[in-house]
């Protein structure tokens, strides 16, 4: 069964494309310097729409997850992390922590966290994270 | 608003609770609103104002024969209600209508004439949260927690408390799905769904309904039954997607909308007899005992273990059993609303002697929104 994939829309198109691209794109306010996530053509903070898009680090910690027991037919049959990551640049995104056992012992929280592009479909990769190297 | 300007006169549950393999949706939220009809003593040509989510105002309104001068179609989640509560009573004071019916039904384990779950995968959640596997409340309500645990020490065995004193209200309680005594040792070894939860710490899956009606308190004197007074009322909004909280150890939503009714009931925390604060999961009342400033942060799990909240706790909480034990048809504000109400009145089935004064607290979505209502029994 095919995993169920984002369908990107006029605003969201570039972060799309920087996964593709293997770059995780995010936009900051040029007015406040805020740095957001999702993405929208406007900061959430002030409300400026003079904002920038830019490529962040990919390198955060793992904020929080659950190990779901009871995969999605479309996530394969074993238990797998569904995730929040805490990127350096301060936003928080969803993802799929990979790379390594699906055990509460080897998802600790706070531990760091680097992103893995995963390509589904020819328009779509998904911006996983693994545990970081060294 | 000011505080006991409105009260409730009529509310009823559905004649039936947990499988109505024989009831749609519309048939759900129609025997609710002629139970709680009846219980007030009226007709549906007496009701001008209709509210209600799951199905829209219009159809109610058209099914059950109503023309109404006041339609809220308000749908948040779980916690509509409150906000259909919140509303009425503005709209009554405002002169928009006399007499408003809130109706909730819900064929969440049979779903008859339920439809489906939509999934738009360009919505922000379809694009930012469906793609990693997230399925149904399980695997998103709870996703905020671990990081709670970590910031104030709360285990496992904490929240499996939650649940095994809900259950011990639950036994007090003939409508309740669930009646036979756990323990927490019981909780920890129930099958694994996403951890760190476990099934006895994850709401049931029922069909039911309830339904509500309000008027001005100075009508409110000539219904059959006591009136319940509208103290105060609070709502907010805050995140569709669970993983953009602002803070994953209290919900701003709640904060908010706790803070405005209290402020508007003009009441302290002390005055409050009971509680009840919507329990899908068993993290939600320990972060609604914070948010709603009961128990200061990271305190909620000590209260709930010294059995504050318990029967013969000084602040009795989820007296009916709560989404965990009692039932959960999906949108569980509704039956939150209604214990509130019988403790009120004084004919809950586990009835807290001389309760005078009720907080009501729902949520809605996975932390998304909040509705808080505060009621008391003395005009």
């Amino acid at each position: 069964m095919a995993r169920m994939l984002p369908e990107p829309t006029p605003e969201t198109r570039h972060f799309w494309e920087g996964c593709k691209d293997g770059e995780l794109r995010l936009q900051r306010c040029t007015e406040c310097t805020h740095s957001y996530f999702p993405p929208r053509p406007f900061c959430p903070k002030c409300g400026s729409r003079d904002v920038e898009v830019y490529a962040a680090s990919g390198k955060g910690f793992l904020y929080s997850y659950v190990i779901n027991h009871r995969p999605r037919p479309d996530m394969g049959t074993e238990p797998h992390s569904i995730a929040v990551v805490e990127l350096d640049e301060g936003p928080r995104l969803m993802t799929n922590i990979v790379g390594c056992p699906q055990t509460p012992e080897a998802l600790q929280l706070d531990m760091k966290v680097q992103v893995k592009f995963e390509k589904q479909t020819d328009d779509i990769s998904l911006p996983l994270f693994e545990p970081a190297k060294g | 608003m000011k505080p006991k300007s409105v009260a409730v006169v009529g509310a009823a549950e559905t004649t039936k609770m947990g499988k109505i393999p024989d009831v749609s949706v519309l048939g759900l939220h129609a025997d609710a609103a002629l139970n709680a009809m009846k219980d007030a003593g009226l007709k549906p040509s007496d009701i001008d104002g209709v509210a209600t989510a799951g199905v829209s105002p219009v159809e109610l309104a058209q099914y059950l024969g109503i023309t109404p001068t006041y339609a809220d179609g308000t749908s948040v989640g779980g916690c509509s209600f409150m906000l259909h509560v919140r509303h009425a009573a503005a709209a009554i004071n405002a002169g928009l209508a006399k007499t408003i019916l809130i109706t909730h039904g819900e064929s969440g384990r049979s779903r008859v004439g339920a439809g489906g779950f939509g999934r738009n995968a360009s919505s922000l959640m379809g694009q930012f949260e469906m793609p990693y596997g997230v399925t149904s409340p399980p695997t998103m309500f709870t996703i905020p927690v671990l990081r709670y645990m970590k910031t104030y020490g709360v285990t496992e065995e904490d929240l499996a408390m939650v649940a095994v004193i809900q259950r011990e209200w639950a036994a007090l309680n003939p409508r309740s799905s669930f009646k036979d005594p756990i323990t927490v040792d019981d909780v920890l070894n129930s099958p694994m769904i996403a951890w760190p939860f476990r099934m006895l710490m994850c709401c049931l899956v029922t069909d039911g309904g309830g339904a509500l009606i309000l008027t001005s308190a100075d009508r409110a004197k000539d219904f059959p039954n006591k009136p319940v007074y509208v103290l105060g009322t609070g709502e907010s909004v805050e995140t569709p997607m669970v993983s953009q909280m602002e803070d994953f150890n209290s919900s701003k939503a709640f904060r908010v909308s706790g803070k405005k009714a209290f402020e508007e009931a003009g009441i302290k925390h002390a005055d409050v007899d009971h509680l009840m604060i919507y329990d899908a999961f068993a993290h939600l009342p320990l972060y609604g005992l914070e948010d709603l400033g009961f128990v200061k942060p990271g305190e909620a799990k000590d209260f709930v273990r010294e059995r504050n909240t318990a029967i013969g706790g000084k602040l009795p909480m989820n007296t009916n059993g709560g989404g965990l034990s009692y039932m959960h048809s999906g949108m569980y504000g509704m039956y939150a609303l209604m214990e509130s109400v019988r403790q009120m009145r004084g004919t809950a089935a586990a009835q807290v002697d001389g309760a005078k004064i009720s907080v009501c607290q729902g949520v809605g979505g996975m932390f998304a929104a909040a509705g808080t209502v505060i009621f008391g029994n003395e005009a």
